[in-house]
């Protein structure tokens, strides 16, 4: 037993003990009267805030990615499809130790340092429990690796994606162009609704130009998530609606038989119908494989197109600017007809040479230094272009005036962009006075109307632009705009003729009559690609200067380094009576027509001969890129 | 208070005395808290099967934590309460030295050394102290006049410091405050003036800069000044707090219902089982449920304070209100860190949160609350 008993004032002590109880009560209640409000505070008058941030918590919006519409050729033949690609991608919040992960995922595969930093970036801008991809175009072994290791890297997972894919490789890459993944500039103008959930865009030529159509809409789907992210079950979903499939002019075998015909040259094959502008075939070459640009192409692959001394990325055939050269005399020859400067009747001394009334200055022609002298004592207007005379065209272009070509040429879409259905087009020049003075600040000279006369000096024209207007002299004056889209999801587009050069059906005809004695005469220029041909073809040959010849000097090709060869071109419509098909082929460097003219023959065998020898439309090689 | 001197002179033997008593004051249990604990941790277990994601073997071990925290309740209820009181300084001494062997020997995790390893046997020295605190501090004011003389609330708070600097050191700045705390309330209780109580408060709100700058560690201000910006960290600490609010206030009045609760069974709400449970009520009983808690809540508190105005000796006054008023610290804690009033501190809902120790000490508490109710009610051992 205590020996000190408290017995100081236990009825004190009792009222103080209730003093301080009945406080603590107080102050109980008073605490839960805090609780309570802050309770009543956020379960009743915030109730409605707090219920809508739960459900968004709850219920996520997902974007469906639409399909992207599938893209044909004129007979069916695939020319970019989906497949599905395997992505490898890290969930932070799974993720121990990120760092070993990734040290042993380097281990399992290649992981280059673009794909590392295109992580790390995107990392910091998702939440923990967002899946970040690392490596995309996953192989079936790399997947088979993973799957066998997976267990011990959690937070590593592997998801399917649509991702286009080109099966013929290099053989439609100016063509149909490519897809790639949106970068930050695109993805700022890009709608952000439209392409929620969609890696991918076009990027250039077909693909591009027709992204509003192949890319179709967004769909979406309302579904319930963990705090993991995880898909427990969808409340609602709105379909995506897939990109239309689309249809193009172009011909499979037809732009095969020309890149084959190109071989190992560099230049540009365009064909058109020229009664519907459909582009037939567009090659430039080199080409490239468009499934490297799909899924971000390496550094390295990158700098070996991009380094090529051939510019493999540099579209020729709607890009290239080359001097038309003599391919433009058919519609000099009409312009002279047209204005009444000559008539088919017409003759020119032809010495060889030209020179300007006063002027002691001698303008050649190319026959000068291989004959010594003209192509004939006097030169009318069919073997003028037969032939390839200059003089003659030196002659009606002194008399036409450089504006006068001018305004009679843009009927055939010289100048200007023939607003062909891809991107980046150039337009060329088709100089005048005007342009001179806007593009040079410099007065035109009479000596440069002569050059343009023969297509050289400031001439400068695409091969697209030669095939429209092939398919213009085709068609008695009927310009349409090229078009590489034939259809959509099986509606074929009309393109009726935008304008039309009116003229007598005689001045046609004789300028017609003229081209077709470039093959089909014992004189024509082109006289050599005629053997065993079993059709007649309307054409003309040209060539045009890489470099300026000085004055005096003969061109002698053999001394010419390779580069500063002359590039050869040719422009032909086939078969004579009936045209179907018009085409424009140069040769970069080639030396002169005759490096184009059996490409633009063995075109027009394919789409005119063939059918007899039917050409195989399996690809040669399929293999994933 | 007439008893009290009868106790004193009544040292022998009446057994004959308790057969004449209830059964319920013969087996030292005082039959409403026992009720009201009985409803509260049967509520407890059924929020908790929803808050462990329905998981039957979670609450089977819950169960278990109260059978063995239900027992430790009987047994504390009865030993005699002159026991309690001659026995604390012993258990203090015991507490001190076991933390002191923290400090030395301790194991742990996360930068904290909380636990001794006995045996194999882990045990947290600092859980003792929670019952020894006040038991002690009573001990000492019990053989005095209250209230106290200065220089006895300056012993007592000398014996309030030590374990709570020696807790503090593992680092445990909750459970330092807490048994403060328990060894504060007993001080007040006995009387001391409203002077000193002030005076300790105006001090406290005075030494706050010189804590923040010399004695929080940077994840207590982190946590601190989480709950005063939340969004400033959405991912991050703010988190907890974005989503528990969430929780509390998408309950509404009525609630979504038990186990339809969207952010705790979709795993948005971190801890759910644990501290943050009262946020999976809130969620799935809504205010409704939220009152019915608090309820059960306030009748423990007021049927604790009752027993302590009816003790029926200063010690058992003492004690019993002291740890009532911890027991409410548990409560306005909790909630208060969960609806972000009150920064996040690990501070379980008393016999609501998944875990054994804090139950058992809760209910070992309750046990002596017993023993205060019903030691003078029949044979004084």
């Amino acid at each position: 037993m205590p020996q000190h008993i408290p017995l100081k004032d236990p009825g004190g002590e009792a009222r103080l003990f209730i003093t301080r109880i009945l406080f603590s009560v107080l102050l109980v209640l008073a605490l839960l009267g805090v609780i309570l409000a802050r309770y009543y505070d956020l379960q009743i008058n915030d109730y409605e805030i707090y219920r809508t941030q739960s459900d968004r918590n709850r219920v996520q919006l997902q974007p469906l990615p639409p399909k992207r519409g599938l893209i044909y050729d004129r007979n069916g033949v695939l020319l970019a499809d989906n497949r599905p690609s395997h992505i490898l991608s890290i969930v932070r919040e799974r993720v121990d130790d990120l760092d070993a992960t990734l040290a042993e995922l380097q281990l399992l595969l290649p992981i280059s340092e673009s794909d590392l930093e295109n992580f790390q970036q995107k990392l910091q801008r998702r939440r923990p429990y967002e899946a970040v991809p690392l490596r995309f175009r996953l192989t079936e072994e790399e997947r088979a690796l993973l799957a066998v290791n997976r267990h011990r890297m959690p937070g590593v997972t592997v998801d399917a994606q649509l991702v286009r894919h080109y099966p013929h490789g290099t053989l439609f890459s100016h063509a149909v162009g490519y897809v790639g993944r949106i970068n930050e500039q695109e993805a700022q103008s890009l709608d952000e609704r439209d392409y929620r959930g969609t890696f991918h865009v076009g990027k250039v030529g077909v693909e591009k130009f027709y992204e509003d159509l192949l890319h179709g809409e967004v769909g979406y789907q309302n579904v319930e998530t963990n705090a993991h992210g995880r898909v427990l079950r969808v409340l609602e979903r709105f379909d995506p609606v897939p990109g239309a499939d689309i249809t193009l002019h172009l011909d499979f075998a037809l732009q095969q038989t020309a890149l084959e015909a190109l071989g190992e040259q560099r230049g540009a094959v365009v064909a058109m119908d020229p009664w519907t502008g459909g582009v037939l075939a567009l090659v430039s070459t080199p080409g490239f494989d468009t499934n490297l640009f799909v899924n971000g192409i390496s550094s390295a692959d990158y700098r070996a197109l991009r380094n090529s001394p051939d510019v493999p990325l540099f579209n020729r055939a709607i890009q290239g600017q080359y001097p038309p050269g003599s391919t433009v005399k058919p519609m000099m020859a009409m312009a002279g007809l047209q204005t009444g400067l000559v008539t088919p009747e017409t003759t020119v001394p032809d010495p060889g040479w030209y020179s300007l009334p006063g002027d002691s200055r001698r303008y050649r022609d190319w026959i000068l230094k291989i004959r010594g002298t003209g192509h004939a004592p006097r030169v009318d207007m069919h073997m003028a272009v037969a032939e390839s005379c200059d003089v003659y065209f030196y002659d009606l272009a002194r008399r036409l005036t450089i504006d006068r070509m001018h305004e009679y040429l843009s009927g055939y879409g010289l100048g200007k962009r023939t607003q062909v259905d891809t991107t980046n087009e150039r337009p060329g020049v088709l100089p005048s006075t005007r342009w001179k003075r806007d593009a040079m600040n410099q007065p035109w000279y009479p000596g440069e109307t002569l050059s343009a006369g023969i297509g050289q000096g400031y001439m400068l024209a695409t091969p697209m632009q030669l095939a429209a207007a092939t398919s213009v002299l085709a068609t008695r004056g009927q310009w349409r705009t090229p078009r590489l889209l034939r259809s959509v999801a099986g509606q074929e587009l009309p393109n009726e003729p935008v304008e039309t050069i009116s003229a007598p059906p005689a001045y046609w005809e004789a300028v017609h009559e003229s081209m077709r004695a470039v093959v089909h005469s014992a004189r024509g220029t082109a006289r050599k690609i005629g053997e065993g041909i079993r059709y007649e073809m309307a054409s003309k040959t040209g060539t045009s200067q890489v470099i300026g010849i000085a004055q005096n000097a003969i061109y002698v090709e053999a001394d010419v380094a390779e580069r500063h060869r002359n590039h050869g071109l040719f422009i032909a419509f086939a078969p004579y009576e009936a045209p179907t098909i018009a085409v424009a082929v140069i040769v970069e460097n080639g030396g002169g027509a005759s490096a184009a003219s059996p490409i633009a023959r063995a075109v027009l065998d394919a789409w005119l001969v063939d059918d007899t020898e039917p050409v195989s439309r399996v690809p040669e090689e399929q293999t994933d890129g | 208070m007439g008893d009290y001197v009868r106790q004193l002179q009544l040292p022998g033997d009446s057994s004959d005395f308790s057969r004449k008593q209830p059964l319920a004051l013969r087996l030292h249990l005082d039959l409403p808290l026992l009720l009201l604990l009985a409803l509260l941790t049967g509520f407890g277990l059924f929020v908790l099967y929803s808050a462990s994601g329905q998981k039957m073997p979670a609450l089977i071990r819950q169960g278990q934590y109260f059978l063995l925290a239900y027992c430790v309740m009987f047994a504390a209820a009865q030993i005699d309460l002159k026991r309690y009181e001659r026995w604390s300084p012993w258990f203090y001494l015991l507490g001190v030295l076991l933390l002191v062997g923290v400090i030395f020997f301790g194991v742990g995790a996360k930068g904290a050394q909380r636990w001794l390893s006995v045996g194999g046997f882990r045990f947290q020295p600092s859980e003792i102290l929670k019952l020894v605190m006040p038991l002690t501090v009573a001990w000492y004011l019990s053989s005095r006049a209250l209230p106290p003389r200065l220089k006895y609330v300056l012993a007592c708070l000398l014996l309030v410091a030590l374990p709570s600097v020696l807790i503090l050191l593992q680092p445990d700045l909750g459970t330092a405050l807490l048994i403060a705390a328990s060894g504060l309330f007993v001080l007040f209780m006995a009387g001391i003036g409203w002077s000193y109580i002030v005076g300790a408060f105006v001090l406290a709100c005075a030494s706050a800069w010189p804590v923040w700058m010399y004695v929080l560690k940077d994840y207590q201000k982190q946590r601190i000044l989480t709950l005063l910006n939340p969004e400033s960290d959405k991912l991050g600490a703010g988190w907890n707090i974005i989503q528990s609010k969430t929780a509390i206030g998408s309950g509404g009045w009525e609630g979504k219902g038990w186990l339809n609760g969207t952010q705790s069974q979709l795993d948005f709400l971190p801890e759910s089982h644990t501290d943050f449970i009262i946020a999976v009520l809130a969620e799935e009983f809504g205010m409704r449920g939220v009152l019915v808690l608090i309820a059960l809540y306030l009748l423990i508190v007021l049927r604790g304070f009752w027993i302590a105005v009816n003790a029926k000796s200063n010690f058992g006054c003492m004690v019993a209100g002291s740890i009532t008023l911890t027991f409410f610290v548990y409560i306005f804690v909790n909630m208060g860190m969960v609806a972000g009033l009150l920064p996040v501190v690990g501070v379980p809902l008393p016999l609501v949160s998944a875990g054994g120790t804090s139950v058992v000490t809760l209910m070992a508490g309750f046990g002596v609350l017993m023993a205060v109710a019903t030691s003078d009610s029949g044979r004084r051992r």
